[in-house]
């Protein structure tokens, strides 16, 4: 119970508790409800009831008396069970789910909203998807994107590995969309993967008749089915109801706080476009890992120790020197325009560099390429050591960091890997389409 | 009728848009627009499985319909919050302080903490698939004549979008109503009589008016919840003729009357609808009916529906005009079907008496059985029938609840189930707030003149007529009245009389403009200065509307400038020559025939007062 202070004592004198139907009486008036738990927010002042009418009040308890009308029972959960069985001719697809607003539950009764973590959950709400495939489900964590780390990016990488070792066509994973491209990345670089791995979303969570789950989900399992064996976006591709895009996980970002169509694939194009159970890609002449009989591979060593540190005018070397006395193991920058920062931090920089720490370079444009010898200040940091991350998203960059210092600390060799296109992180052509779309 | 014996209970629910400046959780102004949408967006909206494994009855027939919808939307005047793409913006401030005060005016209790709720509604009338909505207030009054009527409940909510039309079977809504501050008031079912009900909605009209809220069609919607004793609850939406109300009432009641009559006969005949839907499309192969042969062509089919012992009573009148049958039809006609053929009716529309004999035989129908037809796609025809077949179930044992639309005559039409009550949960996205008692008591001691109150007072301090204050209280132009009134010396009446009557009578003239204050303070100010009489003011403010003058150009324009009292002597002087004759033979009795004459060469340039007084005086020198 999330009552406190006076309305915890004012409730136990009474001896009601939450899910009672309870009458409250003031001087000039009475409310007849159930009565609720508060919903996070502080306050000891008033309760919540549900009236008979549906709508809630908050009724301060000042002068107030109560009666007990009924005592509540507790609203027993008994979903009915799934009939699930599986069809020879469907593929057999696993949903990971992590936590985020891809399902939901409401009981109405009380008006509470209940994530639903359970793949049980996630299916019964959605059970067209069971038409598309055999589903399998599973839930691994129960977060909220913004409370994601690496190590749970390896926690879901095996996972995914043990899903498709059981036979899994595809795998889709239910995530966040807060940091659902930083995982993406990570499971990109952790995971060489024989079969599509999808990971979806919504930015309307699925309580609301309008959420975006559905067709996030159902487009993520055409995706599941498809010969695409990369770690992929897949989220809505505009604000309506139709069409999905499928972005490389490596190339996507979030780019905005509340849109359906949010993920954006910057310095490139979506991969495909998928409608109404079809999947189509959109640059033809693209190139892409198919899917194959190979075995999943698994690289997941990490190194977390990494920082990520954005410039801006003003910024001091303390800032740096603070992350190299701390002990970290790298750094990734977010630089301005082609890959700068304030030569002021230069000094700071070469310090790293001499305690082996490599720094990589990126631009908080995030379109574009960052080029360091167009200008001085460049060449300058680059003879101190810094790696420039060519056109590598910065959040790409952090996490490919990560892994790269769990497979070697050798300076030479992590700049060479970060140099180098493993999952398609690194493009060498820049095409004029690819802005701002 | 006797309503009374009858047990006839009635409530209404009142909506009424808000005049303010933002909407209710975004900033986009609230103003309908006609301007071409900029953006088309498409949605599907699909019901949430509440954790009782229930969904909302209302909420489930609708998602069966499929329909997707599509939101027209605009770059500026509307912005992603409408379109379910940004979350709500906190609640508008003004929004609650007039419902505030229409909770004050109503004798209502203001709740300690207001909680924004998420009502589900899935017509797609919403982006989000649910209504915001609040409680404000419990437990007011109002007094009317036949007695007291409960207000239960005063609510603030967000209007819905507005519906366009129909395009390639989606639903087409324009996103700029979405968001527009309603209020929702209800009163309890205590409401005995056809007059009562009018009273009580007239009566709410007016405490409206008296705060800021919109003006005009559409701005609110007034809904009737009625039942009698043996029948049951149904709410009539879309109300706008106050007047219509009685006549609805009646029809309301006749239809429930009708329907427990049908249901005694069945009742007797011991009749029975069969849960069997008959595929008949093999009797229809060579029809003449063009519905039947389209729907078949169309790879569609057509199903029976057998009715023991409904015959006579499927054609049988229940309101003026419309039939059982028409009832039974509203609920296909909701899941998109054009109509149904009943036996009381046929043969008719192309359909054979050897075609009905067949079904008849088909089916084994009884001497007293009926069936039913539809014609479409197999599914829809099938989801439609079973829709029916519910409506013929219940038309055994009761009248259903139900939620229906009024037609232009005062009848009803089928529209959708009652709501079901679990339908609410918390609006997350908005925190609760908290409504202070001082704040409460400031509102309580500032609380607008009702317009009655109005009425009264302005006929008491000012002497106006009766009619005139009437006038300018629905006219809403008391305020300009009295701001008018206080700054110049000019008789009330006069003022009164031009905001009330003259302004109607140029605008009747088809000049359509909007007087602002201060044309209105410069006319009396020049009435004020003895500059132009009473008289001319018509003439100078239509001077103004048709060329844009200012009223003292106007006046000028117009050669309405009053004489000096010299210059009308001279006029009334030179009268008098002329008709020296009359003047010689008549004596004073020549004063009537010349002030006209001399008023009509002043052109009302001069006021009656002062001529009468020079000729007057002029005449008793000379006789």
């Amino acid at each position: 119970m999330s009552y406190r202070g006076a309305c915890e004592q004012f409730l136990e004198s009474y001896d009601v508790s939450i899910g009672d139907t309870i009458m409250i009486t003031k001087k000039d008036v009475k409310y007849r409800g159930m009565l609720l738990d508060r919903a996070g927010d502080i306050d000891n002042r008033h309760l919540v009831l549900k009236l008979d009418n549906g709508y809630n009040v908050g009724v301060d308890i000042t002068d107030a008396r109560v009666e007990l009308v009924e005592k509540g029972e507790k609203p027993k959960i008994e979903l009915p069970s799934l009939d699930m069985e599986e069809d020879p001719k469907k593929r057999d697809i696993s949903i990971i789910s992590t936590g985020g607003t891809v399902a939901s539950i409401i009981d109405y009764k009380t008006g509470a909203v209940h994530p639903a973590f359970t793949a049980d959950d996630l299916l019964r709400a959605n059970p067209e998807l069971m038409q598309e495939a055999n589903v399998k489900g599973e839930a691994i964590l129960n977060i909220l994107s913004e409370n994601m780390k690496p190590e749970y990016w390896v926690k879901a990488a095996r996972s995914i590995a043990d899903e498709i070792n059981q036979g899994a066509y595809g795998v889709v994973l239910a995530h966040g969309t807060d940091t659902m491209h930083y995982t993406a990345a990570a499971l990109s670089f952790i995971l060489d993967t024989p079969v599509p791995v999808v990971l979806t979303g919504a930015q309307r969570s699925s309580d609301r008749p309008s959420s975006d789950a559905f067709l996030n989900l159902m487009a993520s399992v055409t995706a599941a089915k498809s010969d695409l064996a990369e770690v992929t976006v897949c989220m809505h591709g505009t604000m309506n109801d139709s069409y999905s895009y499928l972005h490389r996980g490596t190339k996507v970002r979030k780019m905005h706080t509340s849109r359906r169509d949010t993920f954006r694939s910057i310095n490139t194009q979506p991969l495909a476009q998928i409608q109404n159970g079809r999947m189509e890609i959109l640059d033809k002449t693209a190139w892409y890992r198919e899917r194959s009989e190979n075995e999943v591979n698994l690289q997941d060593s990490l190194e977390p120790d990494v920082a990520f540190i954005k410039s801006y005018p003003g910024i001091g070397p303390e800032i740096l020197d603070y992350h190299v006395d701390k002990g970290f193991k790298g750094i990734v920058v977010e630089g301005t325009g082609l890959g700068h920062c304030p030569e002021e931090l230069i000094p700071s920089l070469e310090r790293a560099t001499d305690s082996g720490i490599p720094l990589v370079m990126t631009s908080q444009c995030l379109y574009g390429r960052v080029n360091m010898n167009v200008y001085s200040t460049g060449r300058k940091l680059l003879s101190a050591g810094m790696i420039p991350a060519l056109d590598m998203l910065p959040e790409t960059a952090y996490v490919k960091l990560i892994w790269t210092l769990g497979q070697t600390d050798k300076l030479e060799e992590v700049k060479k890997i970060m140099q180098t296109n493993l999952k398609g992180e690194i493009q060498e052509k820049t095409s004029q389409k690819y802005f701002l779309i | 009728m006797d309503y009374e014996r009858l047990g006839l209970k009635m409530g209404l629910e009142i909506h009424q848009q808000l005049n303010t400046n933002k909407k209710l959780f975004c900033p986009c102004e609230c103003n309908l627009t006609d301007k071409k949408p900029e953006l088309k967006i498409l949605r599907n909206l699909r019901p949430t499985q509440s954790e009782l494994g229930k969904i909302d009855r209302a909420a489930f027939e609708e998602s069966l319909r499929k329909l997707q919808f599509l939101y027209e939307s605009y770059d500026h005047h509307t912005c992603l919050v409408e379109a379910d793409e940004e979350p709500p913006h906190p609640l508008n401030q003004e929004a609650l302080e007039i419902s505030l005060i229409l909770a004050s005016l109503l004798n209502m209790k203001v709740v300690d903490e207001f909680h924004t709720m998420r009502k589900q509604v899935i017509d797609g009338s919403n982006t989000g698939g649910f209504q915001r909505t609040g409680l404000v207030a419990t437990e007011g009054y109002l007094e009317t004549d036949y007695g007291k009527v409960t207000i239960d409940n005063l609510c603030l909510e967000e209007d819905a979008a507005r519906r366009i039309g129909q395009k390639k079977g989606k639903t087409v809504f324009r996103l700029d109503r979405l968001g527009i501050p309603l209020l929702e008031i209800t009163t309890d079912p205590s409401i005995r009589h056809p007059e009562q009900v009018k009273e009580v909605a007239y009566q709410l009209g007016q405490i409206l008016r008296s705060t800021k809220v919109k003006r005009g069609l559409g701005t609110i919607r007034q809904d009737l919840n009625i039942s009698i004793r043996k029948g049951a609850r149904v709410e009539i939406k879309g109300v706008q003729d106050l007047d219509l109300m009685p006549k609805m009432v009646e029809r309301e009641v006749e239809r429930q009357i009708n329907l427990l009559e049908i249901r005694d006969e069945l009742q007797k005949r011991d009749a029975d609808v069969e849960d069997h839907l008959f595929n008949v499309e093999d009797i229809f192969e060579e029809t003449e009916s063009k519905i039947i042969s389209k729907a078949i062509s169309k790879k569609g089919t057509v199903l029976a529906l057998k009715l023991r012992g409904f015959k006579g009573l499927i054609g049988k009148e229940i309101q003026p005009g419309r039939r059982f049958g028409t009832e039974l039809a509203g609920y296909a006609k909701k899941m998109g079907l054009s109509g149904i053929f009943h036996t009381d009716e046929l043969p008719a529309y192309g359909i054979s008496s050897d075609e009905v004999d067949s079904v008849l035989k088909f089916l084994g129908a009884a001497e007293n059985d009926s069936f039913i037809l539809v014609a479409d796609k197999e599914e829809k025809a099938r989801n439609a029938l079973i829709e029916v077949q519910r409506r013929a179930k219940t038309a055994l044992y009761e009248v259903p609840e139900e939620t229906r639309k009024v037609l232009e005559d005062g009848s009803t039409e089928y529209l959708r189930p009652l709501p079901t009550a679990s339908r609410m949960y918390v609006e997350t996205d908005i925190p609760a707030i908290d409504i202070p008692r001082e704040y409460l008591e400031k509102i309580e001691s500032n609380l607008p003149e009702l317009p009655e109150e109005k009425k009264t007072r302005i006929i008491r301090e000012y002497g106006l007529s009766h009619d005139l204050a009437l006038q300018l209280v629905r006219m809403d132009k008391v305020d300009d009245f009295e701001k008018l009134q206080s700054k110049y010396k000019v008789d009330p009446t006069t003022i009164a009389s031009t905001l009330a009557y003259i302004i109607k009578e140029i605008r009747r003239e088809g000049f359509n403009v909007d007087f602002d204050l201060n044309q209105f303070g410069e006319t009396f100010e020049l009435v004020e200065r003895g500059q132009i009489p009473v008289a001319a003011i018509p003439t100078v403010l239509r001077s103004v509307a048709e060329h844009g003058y200012s009223p003292e150009i106007a006046a000028k324009k117009e050669g309405l400038e009053k004489l000096s009292e010299q210059e009308v002597e001279d006029i009334v002087d030179e009268i008098i020559l002329e008709n020296s004759n009359m003047v010689e033979e008549r004596g004073i009795g020549a004063m009537g025939p010349l002030m006209g004459k001399a008023m009509q060469k002043l052109q009302g340039k001069a006021d009656g007062k002062l001529v009468n007084k020079l000729l007057k005086e002029k005449l008793q020198k000379l006789v």
